[in-house]
């Protein structure tokens, strides 16, 4: 067991991405072993969901490189096979799950598709991985036929989840995933990504800017400011013990038993 | 309407500051969806004294911003009201012309996102003095210097050069502040705040919080706090109400709303929330989501469905909101779980 997951399944090292003359990234390093999964936390235009695009490949780095499963993915794609080569190493889960779905499209044609395309099975093996999918997840047979304008936000967000799951990704990116959804939704969809990652072995990386969830989900995290990591570790330490200013305020951001709004950082 | 005479900024009558500044009493609304009449609010009451702070916290459906928009008279067309809302005496939906344009001028709503409700293409400054000029006959350059002043309020130090620029040249805590500083030139004595800070980061959510909160003490305002988040609610607000299903199921001093609930969904929802001091193997999740009242079946607990606590008994009827232990309580069961909802979701 050590050996295999000793091995990381996603590799980043020097990512660098600059718009302009706005350095959106700077110099992001990271290794993320199977079944292991690291948060990005951040305020909103540290870069974190650069990081996520970058790593998916909707943007190019600068510079720097990305290794998923032992391929390169710096550079974009050079043929259909490998880009869905690609799309079995890393999968995307974004916030809104509205307008990353096909309005037109019902859970069970979204999973189905993912399936033809990657695995290109047959059909009776498709329909039972489709059942499948959508039992983990928890949607019945008709939230699984009805079009996204029909079900709520959190069972948009299980399609969204079965839909990338359905790749049989290395890695599942989580862009603040759960922040749009109801409390109770919310310990649900954690719960599952639990159940999921002791089940398939599938890291995660998770981009969130709610600390309580990080510490629900990740085994490490990376605190970024302005584009550069400024900490990172166990998370249980980053939260508990947080050394740089940057965690320090965002930890002292969060409301909790005691806490009363104050003015923070320059004031 | 019977009393013209003006609450001054300095406080309220003693005579006065006995009756709550907001009463609602019984609300039930009913909107018109597709040709169908549906409950989104039944029997809601709850009221808001004099510089109180009061959260409202629920999940979608529970009727938190049907609430608000009833009491700012904003509800859609079509809407069947039952139920009445008074504010400082005067019976809200009896207002029309001068005295609801007067009425709003004293109860300032901020919704959750500046972008949608700050005319993109007007200038920052012409937002701010509109309902000055327009509703007060404050002249032009006056209704300006009082822009800036309040703007400085809310931690913009260069408001002049603010007033010309247009909302996309700023953030979204900038906007949310301009917002806020929109909302108090008015002089209220109310603010309607509708999850003012949802769309922002963490760090800016605690800023913008401490100016708000800041603000509402510095001027003795009261607030009605709308927010999906329980621990925000109790760390900003003096006393909370707690929302399922168009019905209000407790109402609570803020500080013992997590050590000592007395509904068993305020205490599952509070369970379920991630700790962020903590990790556990499973969060106790509430099975199932969460219902609008028009889902709900008519002569049992709403909540009955998802909760752990039922018994026969909740399938019988609607609880009524009952006194229990210095708070409010809609189960049947209240006095029996005494005590057993803390531990309960941990189990």
């Amino acid at each position: 067991m050590p050996d295999t997951s000793s091995v990381p399944v996603l590799e980043a090292a020097g990512l660098r991405k600059q718009f302009d003359d706005l350095v959106a990234v700077d110099d992001v390093s990271f290794r993320l072993r199977p079944g292991r999964s690291l948060a990005i936390v951040g305020e909103s235009g540290a870069g974190k969901t650069t990081i996520a695009r970058m790593v998916v490949g909707l943007e190019r780095p600068s510079s720097g490189t990305i290794t998923a499963c032992g391929h390169d993915r710096s550079r974009p794609p050079r043929s259909a096979r490998d880009r869905r080569r690609r799309g079995r190493e890393v999968q995307i889960v974004f916030q809104d799950p509205y307008t990353s779905l096909d309005p037109r499209q019902s859970a069970e044609a979204a999973i189905d598709e993912v399936l033809r395309l990657h695995h290109g099975w047959p059909a009776g093996r498709r329909r039972a991985r489709v059942d499948e999918l959508t039992g983990l997840v928890g949607l019945d047979t008709r939230q699984s036929r009805a079009l996204p304008r029909s079900l709520s936000g959190g069972q948009r967000q299980r399609v969204a989840i079965a839909r990338a799951l359905a790749a049989q990704p290395a890695v599942l990116i989580l862009d603040e995933a759960v922040a749009a959804l109801d409390v109770s939704i919310q310990a649900q969809v954690l719960n599952l990504l639990a159940d999921i990652r002791d089940q398939t072995r599938v890291s995660y990386i998770l981009i969130s800017h709610d600390l309580a969830v990080v510490r629900q989900i990740a085994d490490e995290t990376l605190v970024l400011h302005l584009g550069t990591v400024v900490e990172r570790g166990p998370t249980a330490r980053v939260l508990d013990d947080p050394q740089h200013p940057c965690t320090q305020r965002l930890r002292a951001s969060v409301p909790g038993p005691g806490w009363k709004p104050r003015r923070q950082g320059s004031q | 309407m019977s009393n013209p005479a003006r609450a001054d900024a300095a406080g309220p009558t003693k005579a006065a500051s006995s009756a709550p500044l907001l009463d609602v009493t019984g609300l039930s609304v009913l909107l018109q969806v597709n040709g169908a009449s549906r409950a989104v609010l039944r029997d809601v009451s709850f009221t808001v004294a004099r510089g109180e702070a009061v959260g409202l916290v629920g999940e979608s459906g529970a009727g938190k911003t049907m609430t608000a928009r009833a009491i700012g008279r904003l509800l859609p067309r079509g809407a069947q009201v039952r139920g009445t809302i008074r504010f400082d005496g005067s019976e809200v939906g009896a207002l029309s012309g001068a005295d609801l344009r007067r009425y709003r001028s004293r109860v300032a709503m901020i919704f959750q996102d500046p972008r949608v409700h700050i005319n993109p293409v007007r200038r920052v400054g012409d937002f701010l003095t509109e309902a000055l000029r327009t509703n007060l006959g404050v002249p032009p350059a006056q209704a300006r210097r009082r822009a800036v002043d309040v703007l400085a309020q809310v931690g913009i130090e260069d408001g002049l050069r603010r007033l010309r620029q247009y909302p996309h040249q700023m953030s979204g805590g900038m906007l949310q502040r301009v917002m806020i500083a929109a909302a108090l030139l008015t002089g209220p004595r109310l603010l309607l705040a509708d999850e003012p800070t949802t769309a922002l980061d963490t760090t800016t959510q605690a800023e913008v919080m401490t100016i708000l909160d800041g603000l509402r003490r510095e001027f003795g305002l009261a607030m009605l706090f709308i927010t999906h988040d329980l621990d925000l609610a109790a760390a900003i607000c003096d006393r909370t109400v707690v929302m399922y299903a168009g019905q209000v199921v407790e109402v609570r001093a803020s500080a013992l709303l997590h050590t000592d609930p007395l509904h068993p969904y305020t205490a599952a929802l509070a369970a379920a929330r991630p700790d962020i001091t903590r990790t556990v193997h499973r969060l106790p999740a509430i099975p199932g989501r969460p219902l609008s009242a028009f889902e709900t079946p008519p002569d049992e607990c709403a909540f009955a469905s998802r909760c752990t606590c039922t018994r026969d008994v909740c399938r019988t009827a609607v609880p009524g909101l009952a006194e229990l232990d210095g708070g409010l309580s809609r189960c049947i069961r209240a006095h029996e779980l005494r005590g057993q909802l803390q531990a309960a979701p941990d189990a």
